[in-house]
């Protein structure tokens, strides 16, 4: 439990001590901030929270008085149903951000959503929200699950590779990173493995890429998955022989740190990198940095991005969230600037945005650092947004 | 071929692992009569602290000693405040107070070093693969691991064939009460067996380090794994314990490489992968309950 | 089996409390303790069922979570079915879905118990941790049934006179099946195979001297431990609307073991007290501390070396 949790329990107790009546001020809008703080994918959570609530200065988020409400859902989808059903109904809260991962997301959206509650994502966009299932009050700041692994396809082919063994965990995100990369690439898949999303030992996995010698491997492993992998491809002796190229959930700058030069050659693709030249992005990193003492990952961005989004929405309806449909129409306006630069929304209320490649290299100072090569993808929204009729 | 090969050193390995385990957890039951699911707590503050103070110090071996120091220690003072009670007590009783003992550890070491994953390097002299046969390259590592594992099998069976120590386990092993009647000081016997079974789960969870993330948790993973394998074994059975090491590593890993593969003809890859992995997770838990029901004591049978 | 006075009073006095909750609930603002009570029920009958193998015959299964799944997942492929159109709309109607859920662990356990109860102590431990951790991959491996993601469940299974979002009236439905659920237990107790199963549990060889085949009865209680398990497990997942793998977890079974032991083995009431002694546990200390299991820990160890009657044993006064 994170220190304003503890408080928020707190408030809760005290709430059963003293009548509402002596409650003095007007309260502030609760926002849900349900998200993966355990376990191998727990610094993602931990940095879009972090980044989250640095958009929030003097509780104010857009001019409204917030309270941001953290909890942990320990990567388990019944956990986060069970905290999402308090937040609806103990703590009335209609706001809801922070889900990191796909599955946990598909097991609450339908409970926050058919209460008429609001959720905005900042990180999960899982396909089976985007299209049919579309719903007006479901937004997602960071990208669909798809594009971010079209962008990885697309690298590819703009390096060459003809022959590519494709693995992801089987779960949500994970079928639709590989449905994601082979959508846009345009070369033979050598081979496809579904991992576990708990597994930590990859060597049955590592003889079967090394049975199957394709061009390059294509992995999407988010976290200390990415991290358990990395490391046992070089131990196998395959990295530096067989190139890998991955979207960015499974090289980050946490994630960069922990593998050191293992990480050297590896192809990257993300809709936002630390050395974005604008001012926003320049502003974000120096205050994350300031305040947290390590550099921020595109989890980080976009827990930011997604803070500036609500921000832009909250100020256009005073700080009103009852009347959904106002701030559907304020929201969906998109009127902030974002750390990734040109952004808006599609039709199905997920982002239109660029991809740009990105490689690890080492610095003047002898650390790596992730470096941006140039744009991959132009004004990409996903391949759902047609299926969806809002 | 070669990748069969690739896959039997893999299978190995695991099974290695887990005779690590196996070895302690089973001595403890034959002699004891203890069921310690404790045990896996032991495996991680083991890789805790061999993690961290290699993070600490960037010794891969200072931080070996380190995880066997601190496993081999807390393992006797948990043995000396605790286990120690439950001896003579049910089946029953042990379960339920070492379960709460590993509710205990894991949230201590989640206070103490959070819940995200550390990471144990390895030394520039254990990196790289080696090629056991021409354009076959495995990772150096985990051939160490094995080395490592069939040591401490030829180290322990050594010790229980050649020693005072190992008569006495192997007589506690068959006539537990006879052992004390012979004015032996059993308390202090129970002891040492209980702190070497703790030494070899550290030692477990010290090499696991580099090779997977050390995070909370961890220790129940493999331990259910172990208990399977001292079941297959025959409980109390240090050979039972390395037969069935191996032979459970060699099924599971078997198994998760190649079910998938040839489910992959009759479905999609992605339902073929889950159901694959979901069966061969399964294999190990067959294979217990067909050898449970076919020699309800185990391959290799202890108590007459 | 009959209660003292002193267990009496007790027992009337939670059964006021229980009853009396969604009001209590209301008046406190916090409308999550009904969500909580409806826990407490559910997980008391599960319990419940398990005093009967562990407590009773001294059979310590470590695997009735895989009842509970079972019993879980049988509600929910039931909705998934009706949802698309594979399956006729009634077959969510609680009247069919609950003896449904209540039978396929039943007939599954039939199976596996006779199995099971060749093997004796440890190995009976084992075996039934085993068969409980295939179930578990099993459902990890279904993907049409969600694997690892989970199955939701849109609505709860249709009951009469109780809406799909009536939490109140739900949480009667599972206080009045836990009332139930132990009349018909303390039934059992009291009867011949209530006797025989504590005859076996003291000793069995005194059983077969007397010319009793202690098999048959020993698979009635692993039968009806499961039934009982699968009941609960359907209403875990109508409370949640949600199957997840973890419902079939090893450490699920360890926390009802921890249940019965808790609330007082062997004593049948003692898995209610258990069962909302460690719920109410869970609930309030995550709420004082993240780490609550560090507390939780030590209390366990302590029941099982120092109190050993538990809570039933300390309220009862016996």
């Amino acid at each position: 439990m994170t220190r304003i949790t503890r408080r928020a329990a707190l408030a809760g107790a005290s709430l059963l001590a003293t009548p509402a009546l002596l409650r003095a001020q007007p309260a502030p809008l609760k926002i849900g901030f349900v998200t993966t703080l355990s376990g191998p994918g727990g610094y993602l959570g931990a940095d879009i929270r972090d980044a989250f609530l640095l958009a929030i200065k003097n509780d104010t988020l857009g001019g409204a008085k917030v309270q941001v409400m953290v909890e942990d859902d320990g990567l388990k989808p019944a956990q986060g149903k069970q905290i999402v059903d308090r937040f609806l109904k103990t703590e009335k809260i209609r706001l809801f951000t922070g889900i990191v991962f796909s599955n946990v997301l598909e097991a609450v959206a339908p409970d926050i959503l058919d209460e008429g509650a609001i959720y905005v994502s900042p990180n999960a966009g899982p396909s089976s929200l985007a299209g049919k299932n579309c719903h007006r009050n479901y937004f997602v700041v960071s990208w669909q699950n798809d594009t971010l692994h079209e962008s990885a396809g697309e690298n590819a082919n703009r390096l060459g590779h003809k022959r590519v063994f494709v693995l992801a965990p089987n779960y949500p995100a994970g079928r639709d990173a590989i449905t994601g990369f082979k959508r846009f690439f345009k070369g033979e898949i050598a081979g496809e493995i579904y991992t576990r999303l708990d597994q930590t030992d990859y060597a049955p996995e590592m003889a079967q890429i090394r049975a199957a010698n394709p061009d390059a491997v294509f992995q999407f492993h988010p976290g200390g998955l990415g991290i358990a992998f990395i490391r046992q491809y070089q131990q196998a002796g395959l990295g530096g022989k067989i190139p890998m190229v991955v979207s960015s959930p499974s090289l980050d700058s946490t994630t960069l740190n922990a593998v050191g030069d293992a990480a050297l050659g590896i192809e990257v693709s993300a809709q936002w990198n630390s050395d974005f030249d604008n001012p926003v992005s320049k502003k974000f990193v120096a205050d994350f940095q300031a305040r947290h003492n390590r550099m921020p990952t595109y989890y980080a961005s976009q827990g930011y991005d997604t803070a500036l989004a609500i921000a832009a929405a909250l100020k256009a309806t005073g700080g009103r969230v009852d009347d959904t449909e106002a701030f559907r129409r304020e929201m969906l306006k998109a009127n902030f600037h974002a750390t990734r630069g040109k952004f808006r929304f599609g039709s199905n209320q997920h982002p239109i945005q660029d991809w740009y490649a990105i490689r690890p290299q080492r610095g003047a100072d002898g650390k790596l650092f992730l470096k941006t090569q140039g744009k991959v993808l132009s004004d990409r929204g996903d391949a759902y947004a047609e299926q969806c009729k809002l | 071929m070669i990748l069969l090969l690739e896959q039997l050193l893999n299978g190995l390995q695991y099974g290695v692992m887990l005779f690590l385990m196996a070895a302690g957890l089973t001595l403890v039951f034959g002699i004891m009569g203890l069921i310690n699911l404790a045990h896996g707590s032991l495996y991680m503050i083991g890789a805790y602290a061999a993690a961290w103070t290699q993070q600490q110090t960037g010794s891969f071996l200072l931080g070996l000693a380190a995880g066997l120091a601190a496993a081999g220690v807390l393992g006797v003072a948990l043995e000396m405040a605790i286990l120690r009670r439950l001896y003579g007590r049910a089946h029953l009783d042990q379960v339920l107070a070492t379960f709460g003992v590993i509710l205990f550890a894991n949230e201590a070491v989640a206070m103490l070093f959070g819940r995200q994953p550390l990471m144990a390097g390895l030394p520039r002299w254990l990196a790289g693969a080696v090629e056991i046969v021409p354009g076959v390259p495995y990772p150096l590592y985990r051939l160490a691991i094995i080395a490592v594992g069939l040591a401490v099998a030829a180290g322990l069976y050594g010790l229980i064939a050649h020693t005072r120590i190992g008569m006495l386990v192997r007589a506690g092993a068959t006539h537990r009460a006879l052992v004390g009647a012979l004015g032996v000081r059993i308390g202090l016997l129970f002891t040492a067996v209980f702190g070497l079974g703790a030494l070899l789960a550290g030692l477990a969870g010290a090499l696991t380090g580099p090779l997977l993330s050390v995070q909370v948790g961890m220790g129940e993973r493999i331990l259910i794994a172990t208990f399977v394998v001292i079941v297959i074994g025959g409980l109390g059975s240090v050979r039972g314990a390395l037969a069935g090491s191996v032979l459970v590593g060699m099924v599971d890993t078997l198994a998760r490489a190649y079910l998938p593969g040839a489910l992959r003809g009759v479905m999609a890859a992605a339902d073929a992968d889950a159901l694959g992995a979901g069966l061969s997770s399964m294999a190990i838990f067959i294979l217990m309950a067909a050898v449970l029901l076919w020699r309800p004591r185990g391959l290799f049978p202890t108590h007459g | 089996m009959v209660e003292t006075p002193r267990q009496v009073v007790v027992l009337l006095a939670s059964f006021a409390v229980m009853a009396g909750l969604p009001a209590i609930a209301a008046a406190a603002g916090r409308p999550d303790f009904v969500t909580l009570g409806s826990q407490v029920c559910i997980m008391a009958i599960a319990a419940a069922g398990l005093d009967l193998l562990m407590g009773r015959t001294g059979l310590p299964s470590f695997g009735q979570a895989a009842w509970f799944g079972l019993g879980g997942y049988t509600v929910a492929i039931l909705a998934a079915h009706a949802g698309d159109g594979s399956l006729p709309g009634w077959v969510t109607g609680a009247w069919f879905a609950w003896p449904a859920a209540i039978l396929v662990p039943a007939v599954l356990a039939l199976g596996i118990g006779a199995l099971c109860l060749r093997t004796t102590g440890i190995s009976f431990i084992m075996i039934t941790l085993a068969f409980a951790q295939m179930f578990f991959f099993l459902f990890v491996a279904l993907k049409a049934y969600g694997g690892d993601d989970g199955l939701s469940m849109r609505r709860r299974n249709a009951l009469p006179f109780i809406g799909p979002r009536d939490d109140v009236g739900f949480y009667y439905v599972c206080l009045a099946a836990l009332v139930l659920v132990l009349l018909v237990l303390r039934r059992v107790w009291r009867s011949r195979l209530g006797v025989v199963l504590d005859g076996i549990r003291q000793n069995e060889r005194r059983m077969l001297a007397i010319g009793l085949n202690p098999f048959p009865y020993k698979l009635a209680a692993f039968v009806l431990a499961a039934s009982l398990g699968g009941l609960a497990g359907a209403l875990h997942v109508n409370l949640f609307r949600f199957a997840s793998p973890d419902l079939l977890h090893w450490t699920q079974s360890g926390e009802l073991m921890v249940m019965v032991v808790l609330g007082g083995l062997g004593s049948l009431w003692g898995a209610v007290f258990g069962a909302a002694a460690l719920v109410l546990l869970h609930v309030f200390l995550a709420q004082w501390t993240e780490h609550w299991m560090i507390v939780l820990g030590p209390i366990l160890v302590a029941v099982v070396l120092l109190a050993r009657r538990g809570v039933w044993g300390a309220l009862g006064g016996r």
